[in-house]
């Protein structure tokens, strides 16, 4: 699939090149997450696909976001997930029945909507091509920008953020405790 | 980074390593309290010894600058006053001078103002450094050098306390926070430090919080505070909006946070430096000062601060952070200049204020047994001889009231902290436990008088030279009536001290003082101790430095837990006094501190002594701003760390004219707009010229206060004359009167009663109301409603009419629920695939009908 | 390049993390999926941002992951409350909402 809109671009081979190479270990990754029998390896495929994410935000000149994808996710989120695995006593190793009975009806669903959004997605952008990201390392004007983004117009919404959190902690704190 | 560089000024004026690193005065404390909470308990004293050095490092920091301030304002006075004024000025810059009474010239002396970029926001910069003036470099240095005295008196005082290094830590961080206020450049800067105060303040406070008053009032205090600090954030705001413009337009390289830009702002005269912004915004930074310096109606809070241990009564809330509200005015005082018309003598919202909180605050005095709140409400009523001072124009005298009032205020109150650790065992009730202490207690009575005559203005100690300053010039600048308050006010502080040094110092001893108290207290001790065993266990645990002679200190520590239980009573139950029962002179740790605040409260009056001739006013000389128009011309930021410059004084149209010390001027900075390009940064203000008759009326008027009191209080405690004793029980106005002292002024009550409640419960009352009367009824009458429907319904149309074709349809729907019960599998996964699946479909659905 | 690349790469993404939540038993693994999903929206995000050249989305894409982190830990907590009661996490024996 990609390859062929690669083919057809050209406007930057190596960027295209990276893209592909990563976006094919993402989806591999990806499909490796929901279908291994081994709950930990699925975490750390999880990290693959994650880190993969992380590396588009680059290529996609975001490298703020980027940054903050590796700290959160795979610093913090999966740390939480592998906690999570130890402290519900999940076998490390192979596991039987991690899929439900009806699990196959998964496939069809998930077929019928890639194919929806595919569509939608080549009908809307098919020949879009975007600006060369400007990879900029020393000057990063986007990180300033979205300091002024966050601090000014998003400043309510930034806030919010931080109650969220708050109440989030908080929350998680107040289910997972023995008492 | 950190050495800044030389900064070429316009007038070669002096400068110097201090001048340009004064940021080390505030930075060396702030490490310090890093390295007592991190090393503090592992140190031999506790960590007790970081404090100390810090202080000792900044005093000799923020002496260095005052010595080489005074000389930058000696080159500055010698370069314009020599006769190659005019060639300096076309060369550098200068602004034209004035010229003085005695012809002399005196040149705007420029701040030195070194800055960091701190953050910055869509090209807003906030800076962080260091503002050198004579305000605020003789403010760093009496902070410092108080601060470094009351840590050492504090040495002896909280010994043994558990929480010793917790102690010295927020003491040093305290210092911290009022430098790094009191050095600020920009606004940002003085909330940051106003802010560390008001959080040490709380910890202090509440330092003992295992008992309930404590902690009480240590929560009193911060929210008290708290109401007031909106009022910062808010006048901060408006004045940074309000200026911006202007700012904008004639220094872009500062902006409104930056205090030089601000006072250049409120004095040019600009419609935006005139209208209703400014007032705004000066009304709610005075509140905040309101606030912070315990002025009425929120001086509520500080009486009962007085619950902290006695050092921190002396250094906080006596001698440096409640007068950080009458620094703030100080400091931004053009803002309040033209907010508020003190000019054309406009009756401003701080001079009402401050001669308010002077009598009331007074008053309140009378009827406190605690010598620790009789202290306080003086220093109450000594802030509201500032405010009125700066509300008046008065602002130098009430700079230096700061000054002196620093150190007989602490004075008094180390001496009551002398007192109760050695005198009355930790008590400081005035008339239960003191009494005839002068000759048990000889260096701390003496001391104590000294103070209480600096303090009520006897000649020559260093209230007389201040607060008679203040009281001149208010009736100079034509408040004759709030001129009277005052002298009203110096006469009620004559009283009330008399009657708290007669009830210490003089009579017959009670309870500790003659001994008694120890002896009870010996019997009940162990008791107590064991009592609270388990409790210590726990509220103590991780406080009590647990190694391997746990001992000692868990003793003490059960011995402080004991102290707790009276109330007032200091920490720190000193063993080591333990043979000689009964009051007995301090030691030398704390006595050391006593008598240099008490030389100091005798002599540092002279510092501007202003009757003496303008030879001794050291402190007008080198403290107050010069009110020059200067013409500025503004110069790109410079690089992190150096010196900065918002304004470049260049020269200014010469048309200056005689805005010198004569009263009844018309011109000048603060009264005529400065000349287009130019800029002021104080206002110039009057000074009164003293008379022999007004120092006279003032004496006299002293000195009733003080033969009043002493006749009372020989009428009333040693001969116990019939006449007065007992006179609040059988005279109503006077039990009347009496009852409303000692409750207040019911303001504590109107606080906590009427508008908490008037707040809290109308709208608990009003919630309930609506939810039963309103959402409830609605529900009731809708389900009333429905069910009067549904039974005619049922009996009507259902029984009569559909009975047979619901029978028929009712077993269609319950064998088609059968059938979709199989959906309902309570399962998360299938709903998630129904989900998805139907979105997947209607999604399908609706392109095909778009498309198609 | 092409702008549909991004986009395409996301939908196979989330098409991915959607059969992992309908195929699931394992809460955790079912989180996990919901973790591909929202990757799958921050994606786009950034890539709307790239394509309008404003870095707005990227701004978006920072709150979603604040709000994933934040549902993380909440859904996490809960499954270690699941199998504190039930000692098991096991989605299917969950259906009290059986009808």
């Amino acid at each position: 699939m990609n390859a062929v809109l690669l083919a057809a671009d050209g406007v930057n081979v190596a960027q295209n090149i990276g893209f592909g190479i990563i976006a094919a270990g993402m989806i591999f990754a990806a499909l490796c997450v929901v279908s291994t029998k081994n709950v930990v390896h699925a975490a750390l495929w999880l990290v693959v696909v994650l880190g993969g994410v992380a590396a588009q935000y680059v290529l996609a000149a975001a490298e703020f976001v980027a940054v903050s994808q590796v700290m959160v996710y795979i610093g913090a989120v999966m740390v939480l997930f592998l906690f999570g695995i130890m402290l519900t006593r999940a076998k490390i190793g192979e596991e039987s029945g991690l899929n439900n009975k009806g699990w196959a009806i998964g496939i069809p669903v998930a077929v019928v909507l890639f194919g929806l959004l595919a569509w939608a997605v080549l009908d809307t952008y098919g020949d879009d091509t975007i600006a060369e990201p400007q990879l900029t390392g020393a000057n990063n004007e986007s990180t300033v920008d979205i300091a002024d983004r966050v601090l000014s117009p998003y400043l309510a919404p930034f806030f919010g953020m931080t109650f969220v959190l708050l109440a989030a902690a908080i929350g998680a704190i107040v289910l997972a405790r023995k008492d | 980074m950190l050495a800044a560089e030389e900064v070429q000024h316009a007038l070669d004026l002096s400068s110097g390593w201090f001048l340009e690193n004064l940021w080390l005065v505030a930075l060396i404390p702030a490490v310090a309290f890093a390295l007592i909470m991190m090393f503090g308990k592992k140190m031999p004293n506790g960590g007790s010894e970081f404090g100390l050095a810090s202080m000792a490092a900044s005093l000799v920091i923020a002496t260095g600058a005052g010595i080489q301030w005074m000389a930058r304002v000696n080159s500055g006075d010698a370069e314009e006053g020599g006769e190659h004024a005019i060639g300096l000025l076309q060369t550098f810059g200068r602004s034209l001078p004035r010229a003085s009474e005695g012809g002399e010239v005196e040149p705007f002396i420029e701040p030195v103002v070194t800055s960091w970029v701190w953050w910055q926001n869509s090209g807003l910069e906030f800076g962080i450094g260091s503002f050198a003036d004579g305000l605020s470099v003789l403010l760093l240095w009496l902070v410092a050098f108080i601060s470094l005295l009351v840590q050492i008196f504090s040495i002896d005082y909280v010994r043994d306390d558990r929480r010793y290094t917790q102690f010295f830590g927020a003491l040093t961080l305290f210092s911290a926070g009022m430098l790094v206020m009191v050095m600020a450049e920009n606004m940002v800067q003085l909330i940051l430090g106003w802010e560390i105060m008001g959080l040490c303040s709380f910890m202090l406070i509440g330092h003992w919080w295992e008992d309930a008053a404590n902690s009480k009032a240590a929560l009193k205090a911060f929210f008290t505070v708290r109401v007031g600090d909106i009022g910062l954030l808010v006048g901060t705001a408006v004045i940074y909006f309000a200026s911006s413009d202007w700012i904008a337009e004639n220094s872009p390289g500062a902006n409104g946070f930056d205090i030089a830009a601000i006072q250049a702002w409120a004095l040019s005269g600009d419609s935006s430096a005139s209208g209703a912004a400014i007032l705004v915004g000066a009304t709610a930074l005075f509140i905040a000062c309101i606030g912070k310096s315990g002025q009425f109606p929120l001086h509520t809070w500080l009486p009962d601060a007085m619950a902290g241990p006695t050092p921190v009564s002396s250094l906080l809330h006596s001698s440096t952070m409640v007068v950080a509200g009458v620094f703030l005015v100080a400091r931004i005082y053009p803002v309040f200049w033209e907010a508020f018309n003190i000019a054309n003598g406009g009756l401003s919202f701080i001079a009402i204020i401050g001669a308010i909180t002077i009598v009331i605050a007074a008053l309140l005095a009378f009827v406190q047994d605690d010598i620790k709140k009789v202290l306080a409400y003086s220093t109450v009523s000594q802030l509201g001889y500032m405010m009125l001072g700066l509300g008046t124009g008065a602002w130098l005298p009430a700079v230096f009231h700061v000054f002196t009032h620093a150190f007989f205020k602490c004075c008094l109150f180390l001496c009551a902290g002398s007192i109760s650790h050695s005198g009355s065992h930790h008590s400081f009730d005035m008339k239960k436990d003191m009494g005839g202490l002068r000759k048990k207690m000889p260096v701390t009575f003496a001391a104590w008088c000294v103070s209480t005559l600096a303090l009520t203005g006897v000649f020559p100690f260093a209230g007389f030279w201040s607060k008679d300053e203040i009281i001149d010039n208010v009736g100079n600048n034509g408040y004759t009536v709030l001129m009277w308050v005052g002298l009203f006010g110096a006469a009620l502080t004559a009283m009330y001290m008399t009657r708290s040094t007669y009830l210490t110092f003089f009579g017959e001893p009670r309870g500790a003082a003659a001994g008694h108290h120890f002896e009870d207290h010996v019997g009940d001790h162990d008791l107590t101790v064991e009592e609270h065993e388990p409790e210590l266990a726990m509220a103590g645990g991780p406080m009590v430095d647990v190694h391997d002679e746990p001992t000692p200190r868990s003793l003490s520590a059960a011995a402080n837990v004991d102290t707790v239980d009276h109330g007032h009573d200091d920490g720190g139950h000193d063993d080591h006094h333990g043979e000689d029962h009964g009051p007995h002179e301090s030691g030398k740790l704390i006595l050391v501190p006593v008598v240099i605040l008490a030389f100091l409260a005798t002599f540092s009056g002279f510092t501007n002594a202003t009757p003496l001739g303008e030879s001794w006013e050291y402190v007008k000389k080198y403290v107050e701003p010069r009110p020059v128009a200067v013409a500025i011309e503004s110069i790109p930021h410079s690089g992190p760390g150096e010196g900065v410059s918002y304004f470049v004084p260049g020269i200014a149209e010469a048309d200056e004219g005689d805005e010198g010390g004569d009263h009844g001027h018309s011109e000048g900075c603060g009264l005529t707009t400065p000349p287009e390009g130019s800029a002021c940064f104080f206002p110039a203000v009057t000074h009164a010229t003293p008379t022999l008759a007004k120092i006279a009326l003032s004496l006299v008027v002293v000195a009733i206060g003080y033969a009043i009191a002493i006749s009372f209080c020989l009428a009333f405690y040693k001969r116990r004359d019939k006449r007065l004793v007992g006179l609040t029980e059988r005279s109503r106005v006077a039990r009347a009167g009496h009852k409303f002292l000692v409750n207040k002024y019911y303001l504590d009550a109107l606080y906590e009663n009427v508008i908490v409640r008037a707040v809290a419960h109308p709208i608990a009352n009003a919630a309930y109301w609506v939810n039963q009367k309103v959402l409830d009824a609605t529900v009731d009458a809708v389900g009333e409603g429905g069910k009067r429907t549904g039974q005619w319904v049922y009996e009507n149309i259902d029984q009569k009419v559909v009975d047979g074709a619901v029978n028929g349809s009712g077993t269609v729907a319950s064998e088609t629920g059968h059938g979709l019960q199989r959906t309902q599998s309570g399962k998360i996964n299938q709903y998630g695939g129904l989900l998805f699946g139907a979105a997947a479909v209607a999604a399908i659905v609706l392109v095909i009908v778009n498309v198609g | 390049m092409l702008a549909a690349n991004f986009l395409l790469l996301a939908a196979v993404l989330f098409c991915i993390g959607v059969f992992g939540v309908i195929a699931r038993r394992n809460a955790v693994m079912v989180l996990m999926s919901i973790e591909l999903v929202l990757n799958s929206v921050n994606l786009n995000l950034v890539a709307f941002a790239l394509m309008n050249d404003d870095v707005d989305g990227q701004v978006f894409a920072l709150f979603v992951i604040a709000i994933a982190a934040a549902e993380v830990g909440v859904g996490l907590a809960m499954v270690l409350l699941i199998y504190r009661n039930r000692r098991s996490i096991s989605l299917d024996e969950l259906s009290e909402l059986k009808g």
